[in-house]
């Protein structure tokens, strides 16, 4: 085979390549892409109703609530500003527990968030990006509100 | 006292590096070999000097020296020692340091083992090297010093985190290094290539070995890396797609696509502007990883706490080095000479669209992990893009992939016979067919398409992958003369085969049940029943725990008694879930629990995850094939006989040629 034909078969695979590639792309994309909300713009309404998206904050002190003999578990996740009600069947990370920042993954139905995955770091310093970037966006709508505390691991 | 003698063989390696780059760059262009043969020595001593600092920081790790910063936030007295000496790289600053050993031990290698290369090359090589380390030594000096003091010493550290004190940290970690670091090598290769100007086959050949054994390493730890993810924190997952991951998948990929094409290079003096251009990537690929992993801009269970003086600094580096050799790439590129065409049906295409395969897999696992962090930054919005996506986009290229594997290892090249390689192939393909039919239908009543898939295309790479060493021993009785070469190539595949076995079955058969337990209930999955006796208080060495135990049987007979645990360790008060595991070649029987669901009752997770032990004997295999192609005696042939086989490299090309 000549070069100019070798050359052309390689054009021909890459874009051929390159087009299965974005199609398949954009399709994966869009269908597992989660986005990232706070109580705050839940209550305001900017999420989704009927797709699952990614919603964290702190689990609020003597909000978990377990139902006897399954293992259905609710609490309730706060920005510090709103609260939102959740609920979760399965077990949860080792790190879940009341005051720790976490992120669920679910989506609304009715007025409560019922999530199909609860993450929480291994490490009990650690706040989860989203859910530090949100603490701080309500602090500084709050005066007086302190800083210490809260922040990345060390 | 010691800490300082690190820290001051720390800094003499830096000058070292600085020594061996200037003296490994600058010697060929002034013509001064003396420099030049100066570089090798150099590479052994800034070796040296970097295990020197190394054996410090181990040193005071071991003994417990909490005045040193880095092991008070890492060491406890009542850590067990193993996890003390691997606790050196439990945290950023020694992770660096071991870094920084694994870079200064392979050009210290390269010093060593590069005699047969002629000296201008072999310099050029050990100056990128030299370049190379002078970034990583001077980052760990300027950023992230491991021997920094902590005045008044605390009484006691804080503890390594409990995660983290597991065989697994002992063995992952720099087994990955290894591997990602040894792409440094296959990039100096590149890089002094393209300041040459000439890419040879010669040039392949000599960097297929080093290129193959960073592979085998990455190979192994990844796996390594997988299956302590399965029994320590993922609940019996074993991939999670987690950022970090595939930050070390990324460059495997690359990596992979490399190897063949160097192949390619190497015998028929094709793909060379490729070969380069994945040889760059590949380590470019590993330092994007450092960069993710200690910049602080992801979210997982691998980032290290960060301050963004680091993450500013390491994407300087990467943009210095990533930057240089992609211009020196436009730069040289269109200079280099190739001659020779091949069919369209040839080993050459086989390999071209591995090579598209591979680099489409990693560009859509590269788009998102990073596209999160784009949008982010531009302040679109938090996203976080699941494993679907990357199951998905992985999923896509791999199927072609492998059903194309077992054609490409039974062409030939510049021409291959259509006919002749489907009279040598139809019947294990047939028999294949039959076979991915049958067994989940008659084993397993339970027929899916992707089992189907998985099946045949595991199969059909076993089947074929040693038809070819079979035959010639059969004939001839023994393998002597036959290419090691091919037959790394043959257990490398049949490696991947078992990997696709291994995944298709958990992935399609695994079972897992979440359930809540009081002592006394049983609990049935798949054959098995698993009684929960009890639970009881144990105390281990630095932790307490709470310890189940579980009665497996199948068919009324005792298999085992698991004893998972909930652990708290004292010191940094976290919970800790043990799972415990009883592992079978074909099959996993894994028991977790969760947490106390009051009145004696646990939360417990159950799984029968067949045939998962494939998958990491599947990777293990897959760089046994690599460590082996390494022995081939091309690699080993000594440099008078190099001169006089370049004098007539038909007759030694046609030789190789007529094996492969």
């Amino acid at each position: 085979m000549k070069s100019r034909h070798q050359r052309l078969v390689a054009i021909g695979l890459v874009l051929a390549g390159v087009g299965l590639g974005t199609t398949f792309l954009l399709k994966a994309m869009n269908e597992n892409i989660l986005y990232f909300y706070s109580p705050t713009q839940m209550q305001a309404g900017e999420a989704p109703e009927d797709r699952r998206f990614r919603v964290g904050g702190l689990v609020v002190e003597e909000s978990i609530q377990r139902t006897d003999g399954t293992m259905e578990v609710r609490f309730a996740l706060s920005d510090e500003a709103h609260s939102l009600p959740v609920v979760y069947t399965g077990i949860l990370p080792d790190l879940f527990r009341e005051g720790q920042g976490i992120v669920a993954h679910g989506r609304m139905e009715g007025d409560q968030f019922v999530a199909d995955e609860i993450l929480a770091k291994h490490d009990e310093n650690y706040m989860p990006p989203e859910v530090a970037a949100s603490l701080e966006h309500t602090r500084s709508q709050k005066p007086g509100y302190g800083e210490a505390g809260y922040g990345g691991g060390q | 006292m010691i800490p300082e003698l690190g820290h001051v063989a720390l800094a003499c390696a830096l000058c070292l590096a600085i020594a061996q780059g200037f003296f490994g760059l600058a010697g060929p262009i002034f013509n001064k070999p003396g420099w030049s043969a100066a570089t090798k020595p150099v590479s052994v001593g800034h070796f040296v000097f970097v295990a020197i600092a190394y054996a410090a920081l181990t040193y005071a790790h071991v003994v417990n020296d909490f005045s040193v910063a880095y092991v008070a936030a890492q060491s406890n007295l009542a850590l067990p020692v193993i996890y003390r000496i691997a606790g050196v790289w439990g945290g950023h600053e020694g992770s660096m340091l071991l870094w920084a050993l694994m870079l200064a031990g392979w050009g210290g290698l390269l010093g060593v083992y590069t005699k047969r290369i002629p000296l201008s090359l072999a310099s050029k090589v050990l100056g990128v090297m030299g370049v190379v380390s002078v970034g990583f030594l001077w980052f760990t000096l300027a950023t992230s010093n491991p021997f920094e003091r902590l005045i008044p010493a605390p009484m006691d550290g804080r503890d390594l985190n409990p995660l983290l004190q597991d065989f697994g940290l002992v063995i992952h970690p720099p087994l990955l290094y290894m591997g990602y670091v040894g792409f440094a090598v296959a990039f100096s290769f590149a890089v002094a290539a393209m300041i040459e100007g000439k890419v040879e086959k010669e040039w392949a050949r000599w960097v297929r070995p080093w290129t193959a054994a960073a592979w085998g390493f990455l190979t192994i730890g990844i796996a390594l890396g997988s299956w302590w993810a399965y029994y320590e924190l993922g609940w019996g997952g074993w991939w999670f797609w987690d950022p970090v991951e595939n930050a070390s998948f990324m460059p495997w990929l690359a990596g992979t696509a490399l190897l063949h094409s160097l192949a390619v290079t190497e015998r028929r003096g094709l793909f060379k502007g490729w070969s380069l251009l994945l040889a760059v990537s590949a380590f470019s690929l590993s330092l994007l990883g450092t960069f993710l992993v200690r910049s602080g801009v992801l979210v997982s269970v691998h980032a290290f706490a960060t301050d963004p003086s680091r993450g500013m600094f390491i994407l300087g580096m990467l943009v210095f080095f990533i930057g240089t050799a992609l211009a020196l790439y436009a730069w040289r590129a269109p200079q280099l000479a190739q001659k020779g065409g091949f069919a369209v049906l040839s080993r050459e295409t086989f390999l071209l669209a591995n090579n598209m395969l591979f680099v489409v897999a990693t560009l859509l696992i590269l788009f998102g992990t990073l596209y999160p962090l784009f949008l982010d930054g531009l302040g679109l919005g938090k996203i976080s893009v699941g494993p679907p996506y990357f199951n998905t986009v992985f999923i896509i290229p791999t199927l072609p992939l492998v059903l194309l594997m077992g054609l490409g290892m039974h062409s030939t090249w510049k021409k291959t016979d259509w006919s002749q390689l489907k009279g040598k192939l139809w019947p294990f393909a047939l028999a294949v067919f039959l076979f991915a039919l049958i067994v989940p239908l008659v084993v397993y009543r339970q027929f899916g398409i992707m089992k189907f898939i998985g099946i045949l295309l595991g199969c059909w790479v076993m089947a074929v992958a040693f038809i070819d060493p079979v035959r010639y021993w059969w004939r001839k009785k023994s393998l002597r003369g036959y290419s090691r070469t091919m037959i790394s190539m043959a257990v490398a595949h049949f490696g991947v085969g078992l990997f696709v076995i291994g995944v298709t079955m958990v992935e399609t058969y695994g079972i897992a049940r979440d359930i809540g337990m009081r002592p006394g209930d049983t609990v049935t999955v798949e054959d098995y029943s698993f009684t929960l006796t009890g639970t009881r208080n144990v105390q281990g060495p630095n932790y307490s725990a709470v310890r189940g135990e579980v009665i497996v049987e199948k068919g009324g007979d005792e298999v085992t008694r698991l004893y998972p645990e909930k652990r708290t360790y004292l010191v940094q008060q976290n919970p800790m879930t043990e799972a415990a595991i009883h592992p079978r070649l074909h099959r996993d029987i894994f028991v977790a629990m969760g947490e106390p669901l009051g009145q004696g009752a646990w939360s417990m997770r159950i799984q029968y995850k067949p045939y998962i032990r494939f998958i990491w004997l599947g990777a293990l295999v897959m760089a046994l094939g690599a460590f082996f192609g390494m022995t081939d005696k091309r690699y080993h042939v000594r440099r008078e006989d190099e001169v006089t086989e370049q004098a007539k490299p038909a007759a030694g090309g046609k030789l190789q040629e007529g094996t492969a």
